[in-house]
């Protein structure tokens, strides 16, 4: 059989939207025939994985809580992105978020008052934008790139945390255990109803509509992403590439910092030495599944979310290992990114050029 | 009895510096056929894994490392069909790759973990390895001799054979090369096959040398350290070679505070220097202008042979 790939003059908006869909479903059938291979009950683990979180309601609190972090680094990570900005340090940025704010939580800690959760958030929106600060001047200044100085800086903010649980940061009273202090009632964020979910969930989704708002009807959403799709006319344009590279960092970084600050005050309620869960390189992947878009990043997350509640599940009644939602998350990017020739070609049947000249 | 310190640091920085070495040499060979693979740390994880499970299989410690090197050469192509093929962006496909060795190698390595196998014995004969002074020399293990040959077989093929300047053209020039009738498209297919291999016996390095066991994340990022390595080298095997040496000398710090007794400085931020020292490494390269001249023209940039 010989397929053949013409390019479309105009790439498909209904494949744009089409392939996140059939990678998902690619990902389910192959993932199904893996895990059969590898010697596990597939058709299961795929069913737990995807649909029992869906269909269980008392689920979807966890949902919820798992895709916060998710879209707030997503959306962060999707404006550099969308301007060629290769921030893939979000997890350091997301523990350095969690590190500043935990920082105001210590220095407050026998205060109470309604000003010390947001004054944490703030401290944790400017630690991680800061972090991210350090690739965005060594790429202006010095051309380092921002791909390897981000990540380096990852494994960097995991051993300060590690310092700081084991030595100024420890808890005095927590019988030796590498953790901070427990927040305190004005540090923790407070519940939604009578629900487990925490008030970091809807500012998550809040976030997620003002930042379509922003990308897609103001200047800076412009800007960002011509520079990304055009560097020359970008210039031509007057719009500052290095500024671009400054703000889609500093962006990413406060957004990862704001969502770990949320975590740690939210299902935390402390700092502790494993508090770096993967959702920095997770985010990666719901950037694209979501098509760099707010409304489609908030699709992804949940799909995401899904996967790593269902993943619980399937560990529990099957014996999965953890390790599956990770593979089935990484199969979902290589599903989109091999899809993703479809919005740019057409695939055609070769050899009988019966379709005539193009 | 200070000799026998040195020695003994030596031996720990060979260590380090092998993997690192073996894995950067093959990044590098991907580099200079136009191709970006940033999957080097899960291409290492699956050779680590599956050099650790077909070792302990099979007892033989040879037939694990080629395994590594085929089963990571393997994931390399799923990078090479995204890339190459469908011209996915390869930042992207390189991590998706990342993403899918940490997973796989985890799920793979569930029912190693805890065991052991026997580690790598020295090369040459006991009387040369060791050897109060010679084993400087002699006491290694074959893959530490492998990585020097590489070293040499990787330079002398770029620089001096035909195929290499094709390698070289195609990451240079790729329409050109492709115009003059070079196959682009499968000399990168081959590129990163050989930077997979490479990467998977670097890895295997690990679970089979330095630990010898499977745990998981066995590679602790040091994928990435190799990436940062092939920009200190400016693309040049030789400088490769030294820079990984510098690089093993920073890894191993923590180990020679721990074992002198020196306790001023916590032990996190030692940990801590690998990372901090690429970063400082490849902000001092940069500072030097002709760098931008030094990378492959197409680094990076897919490639369509119609258009």
């Amino acid at each position: 059989m010989l397929l053949e790939l013409e390019k479309r003059k105009q790439p498909s908006r209904a494949m744009l939207y089409l392939t996140p869909v059939i990678s998902v479903m690619l990902t389910m059938v192959f993932g199904a025939t893996i895990f059969s291979l590898l010697g596990y009950d597939g058709p299961e683990a795929v069913w737990d994985i995807f649909f029992v979180p869906v269909l269980d309601i008392g689920a979807w609190q966890d949902l919820g809580i798992k895709a916060a972090p998710l879209i707030l680094i997503a959306t962060g990570l999707s404006i550099g992105f969308r301007a060629n900005v290769w921030n893939i340090g979000a997890e350091g940025q997301y523990v350095m978020g969690a590190l500043a704010g935990t920082g105001v939580a210590l220095a407050t800690w026998e205060m109470e008052g309604w000003w010390i959760l947001p004054a944490m958030c703030f401290a944790g929106m400017i630690g991680g934008a800061l972090y991210a600060g350090i690739p965005a001047l060594l790429k202006t200044k010095l051309n380092v790139s921002e791909i390897l100085s981000s990540l380096m800086l990852t494994y960097v903010s995991v051993q300060l945390l590690y310092f700081l649980m084991r030595g100024p940061w420890k808890d005095p009273e927590g019988f030796n255990f590498p953790q901070s202090r427990m927040f305190n009632d004005s540090q923790i964020l407070p519940e939604i109803g009578n629900t487990f979910v925490h008030l970091g969930v809807p500012i998550a989704f809040i976030v997620a509509v003002i930042a379509w708002y922003v990308l897609s009807k103001t200047v800076f959403g412009f800007e960002i992403r011509v520079v990304g799709a055009a560097p020359h006319a970008a210039r031509y344009g007057g719009f500052n590439q290095k500024r671009t590279i400054w703000l889609a960092l500093l962006a990413g970084g406060g957004f990862a910092g704001f969502a770990g600050i949320l975590e740690a005050a939210g299902p935390y309620g402390q700092m502790v030495p494993q508090f770096p869960t993967g959702y920095g390189f997770t985010a990666i992947i719901v950037a694209f599944l979501g098509r760099l878009h707010p409304a489609g990043i908030v699709l992804g997350a949940l799909i995401l979310a899904i996967s790593y509640v269902g993943g619980e599940i399937a560990q529990s009644s099957i014996g999965l290992p953890n390790a599956a939602s990770g593979l089935f998350q990484a199969m979902m990017l290589f599903f989109l990114l091999a899809t993703d020739i479809l919005v740019n070609y057409r695939l055609r049947l070769g050899g009988a050029r019966s379709g005539g000249a193009a | 009895m200070t000799e026998a310190i040195l020695i003994s640091i030596l031996v720990t920085v060979v260590g380090a510096a092998t993997p690192i070495l073996l894995a950067g040499l093959g990044e590098l060979v991907v580099e200079k056929s136009g191709v970006l693979n940033l999957g080097v740390e899960g291409m290492m994880l699956v050779g680590a894994v599956t050099g650790f499970a077909v070792t302990t299989m099979t007892g033989v410690t040879f037939v694990g490392i080629v395994a590594a090197a085929v089963a990571a050469a393997g994931a390399s192509m799923i990078f090479g069909y995204l890339t190459l093929t469908l011209t996915a962006n390869q930042v992207a496909t390189g991590l998706a790759l990342t993403i899918f060795g940490i997973g796989l190698s985890s799920l793979m390595g569930a029912g190693f973990v805890g065991q052991t196998v026997e580690r790598i014995g020295p090369l040459f004969p006991p009387a040369l390895a060791e050897h109060e002074h010679l084993r400087v020399l002699f006491g290694y293990d074959p893959v530490v001799y492998f990585s020097f040959a590489m070293t040499l077989v990787v330079a002398w093929f770029l620089r001096r054979t035909r195929a290499g300047l094709i390698l070289r053209a195609v990451g240079e020039n790729d329409v050109s090369a492709h115009s003059i009738g070079y196959s682009v498209i499968s000399v990168r297919y081959m590129a990163v096959a050989f930077g997979g291999a490479m990467a998977g016996i670097g890895g295997c390095y690990y679970s089979l040398v330095l630990t010898p066991m499977w745990a998981e994340r066995l590679t602790a990022g040091r994928g990435w350290i190799a990436l940062a390595l092939v920009v200190f080298s400016a693309w040049r095997p030789m400088r490769l070679l030294a820079g990984a040496y510098l690089f093993g000398v920073v890894m191993t710090l923590e180990l020679h505070a721990k074992a002198a007794g020196f306790e001023y400085v916590p032990p996190e931020f030692l940990a801590a220097m690998p990372y901090l020292a690429t970063i400082v490494v490849l902000a001092l390269i940069s500072m030097r202008k002709s760098v931008g001249s030094q990378a492959p023209a197409c680094l990076g940039q897919p490639f369509k042979p119609s258009t």
